[in-house]
């Protein structure tokens, strides 16, 4: 059963409505009237804002020539137009095959552990098991933490000298790493905290799903003698598509963005190794002299980006017949 | 697979299958237990990477926390702003995933696609032009301003997830409604909305905890430390002499256990609502 939609066109039996009303265009009238709050706001503070970041983009902009006020007196703007000289110069730097290529990789590793993982901790949750709820409550817990309270918990666990990470390692005999200062560490343990943080939204979610397949598929399916893995590839993995669908698209959107973790755990270090596009981008507009124009110009790319990874991934679904 | 003969399963897959989970289960929780643990400790413990448990176990982090910080004055703070986040972006939300979920009109598919695109914006991209719009409205170092930059990441989650809700409420109870001739908005506030109470508790606790744990706007915004949410005001804590981490621990500790505590008592219904229109298309 797919969405049920109040079809405009049909009155309820029997109807005593005591205003007849036009039709379609009444319902029509009330649907936009509901969204309406929420398209302002949106437009007004999303719309607005983006509008003047491609504005913004396209000039010089600095904090040294950006117009302000200070005290009585009004400084005017002195930036000017340069076109599309800000992207290209950010197209053609190394720093952005770089950035993006990390960015890629952090998105993709981050999401497949987090399906993964979630998937296979959903599947063990999904059987019958003694203390089944305190198991869920225990992995569900990180996801419980505010960000900014994980990402500081993981910086001490692997501060390399205070950490309880290295200490154990120690005391295992093994020696300690410089979790946050090597810049291939940096980029395992920035992976890791963010696996720790997604996995559990996975797992709840993937459960979800599997308990909404109809039981009896897996009992025909075992009646037919079918192996487990048989089960799993025709009968799980199909059954939770409507759920995988819009939680790997949220989960990669989020990963692309994940701000707080990068940010508070290695602020992108050691020299920049494990900067994302969008730690990179609020870098530039908040750090040294305030690039507001290379700033809005890498978030506009940014976007773009997702954009079109939305566009393609919701054709791919569209085209199994899975999406509105 | 749903192992349907359960008991059956023999005492070595039993063995793996919860030692996996609690090996799992150790993994999610240590990070926090160690927070807490070390909350506890002397104000110079953590200086110690020896792995002990307790030693001197002692409440003068929180007693300095609470008595000798602003940290009271953010807690007023955060819980004001979250409020009103929580109050606003459950309204807006609600209206809209109603007429999401109901009707299809003009325009259905553009506000879809708004509501996911918004979810994609960095919030590097838009900072400074809202920063610009809010003081151009004199809004910066104001909580209002604050609330509606949380408004713009709330609502359209939110509304996403109420869609989903709605979705699995029948529609024959607004048919009915319409009946006894209810206008739409009627049908909408008066029998719909009670019987969305867990939806609606899922998306006001959303928006909760979005604007409790939020930490760049808050940090670009709120510009006087009388005005700092509990967020930014930890920052205070690095930095000023050394990282103060035994006032770091404890305060992270008093924010972090009552968000987890509802956050534990409401997650079931909160994956529900974000996949329930999926689950059951």
């Amino acid at each position: 059963m797919t969405t049920q939609v109040v079809d405009a066109a049909a009155p309820g039996p029997g109807a005593r409505g005591r205003r007849p009303r036009a039709r379609g265009g009444t319902r029509h009238w009330y649907a936009w009237a509901m969204c309406a709050p929420v398209v302002i706001v949106t437009l007004v503070l999303v719309g607005y804002p983006l509008a003047r970041g491609v504005y913004l983009s396209l000039t010089d902009a600095t904090e040294a020539n950006m117009g302000r006020t200070i005290g009585m007196n009004t400084i005017p703007s002195t930036y000017e137009f340069v076109g599309l000289s800000n992207y290209a110069g950010i197209v053609t730097s190394a720093e952005f095959l770089t950035r993006l290529g990390w960015t890629v990789t952090w998105t993709v590793v981050c999401v497949a552990l987090h399906y993964g993982l979630g998937l296979g901790l959903a599947m063990l949750l999904n059987r019958p098991l003694r203390l089944r709820s305190l198991y869920r409550v225990l992995l569900v817990l990180p996801w419980a933490v505010p960000a900014f309270v994980s990402a500081f918990v993981w910086r001490y666990l692997l501060n390399g000298e205070f950490g309880v990470v290295n200490a154990m390692l120690r005391a295992a005999g093994l020696g300690g790493v410089d979790w946050l200062d090597d810049p291939l560490w940096a980029k395992v343990s920035v992976i890791a905290v963010n696996v720790w943080l997604g996995v559990p939204f996975m797992m709840l979610a993937l459960l979800g799903g599997l308990q909404a397949i109809p039981r009896e598929l897996y009992e025909a399916a075992e009646v037919d003698g079918a192996t487990p893995w048989r089960r799993f590839r025709h009968i799980t993995l199909p059954g939770l598509r409507p759920v995988a669908g819009t939680v790997v698209l949220l989960g990669t959107i989020w990963t692309f963005n994940q701000f707080p973790v990068i940010y508070l755990v290695t602020r992108g270090g050691p020299g920049g190794s494990s900067e994302i596009l969008v730690t990179y981008a609020y870098r530039q507009a908040f750090e040294g002299i305030r690039n507001y124009s290379g700033s809005a110009a890498w978030g506009v790319l940014i976007l773009a980006l997702l954009v079109v990874m939305a566009v393609v991934y919701r054709r791919a679904l569209r085209t199994r017949g899975e999406a509105w | 697979m749903t192992a349907g003969r359960g008991g059956s399963r023999g005492a070595g897959a039993s063995l793996a299958l919860h030692a996996t989970l609690v090996v799992a289960s150790l993994v999610a929780v240590f990070p926090v237990a160690w927070l807490v643990l070390t909350s506890i400790k002397p104000r110079d413990a953590w200086q110690s990477s020896r792995v002990e448990m307790f030693h001197d176990p002692t409440l003068a982090n929180y007693a300095q926390v609470l008595g000798d910080t602003a940290f009271p004055r953010w807690l007023v703070n955060s819980l004001f702003v979250a409020a009103l986040t929580t109050v606003l972006g459950v309204l807006l939300a609600a209206t809209t995933g109603y007429a999401v979920s109901r009707f299809r009109f003009p325009g259905f598919r553009s506000i879809m696609w708004m509501l996911l695109v918004t979810q994609m914006f960095p919030v590097a991209t838009l900072i400074v032009p809202i920063y610009n719009l809010l003081a151009a409205l004199g809004l910066v170092n104001q909580f209002p301003g604050l609330v509606i930059a949380y408004l713009t990441t709330t609502v359209p989650f939110c509304a996403w997830m109420m869609k989903g809700y709605f979705d699995t409420v029948p529609v024959e109870i607004d048919e009915a409604g319409r009946v006894d001739g209810l206008t739409p908005f009627g049908t909408f506030w008066r029998l719909i909305l009670p019987l969305s109470r867990p939806g609606l508790a899922v998306a006001a606790f959303y928006s909760f905890i979005t604007a409790w744990a939020e930490v760049a706007y808050a940090t670009a915004f709120m510009t006087g430390d009388d005005k700092y949410t509990l967020a930014v005001g930890l920052g205070q804590f690095v930095g000023q002499h050394k990282a103060e981490w035994g006032l770091l621990t404890a305060s992270s500790v008093l924010i972090a256990v009552p968000a987890a505590v509802v956050f534990l008592l409401v997650q079931r219904h909160l994956v529900t609502g974000l996949t329930a229109g999926a689950t059951k298309a």
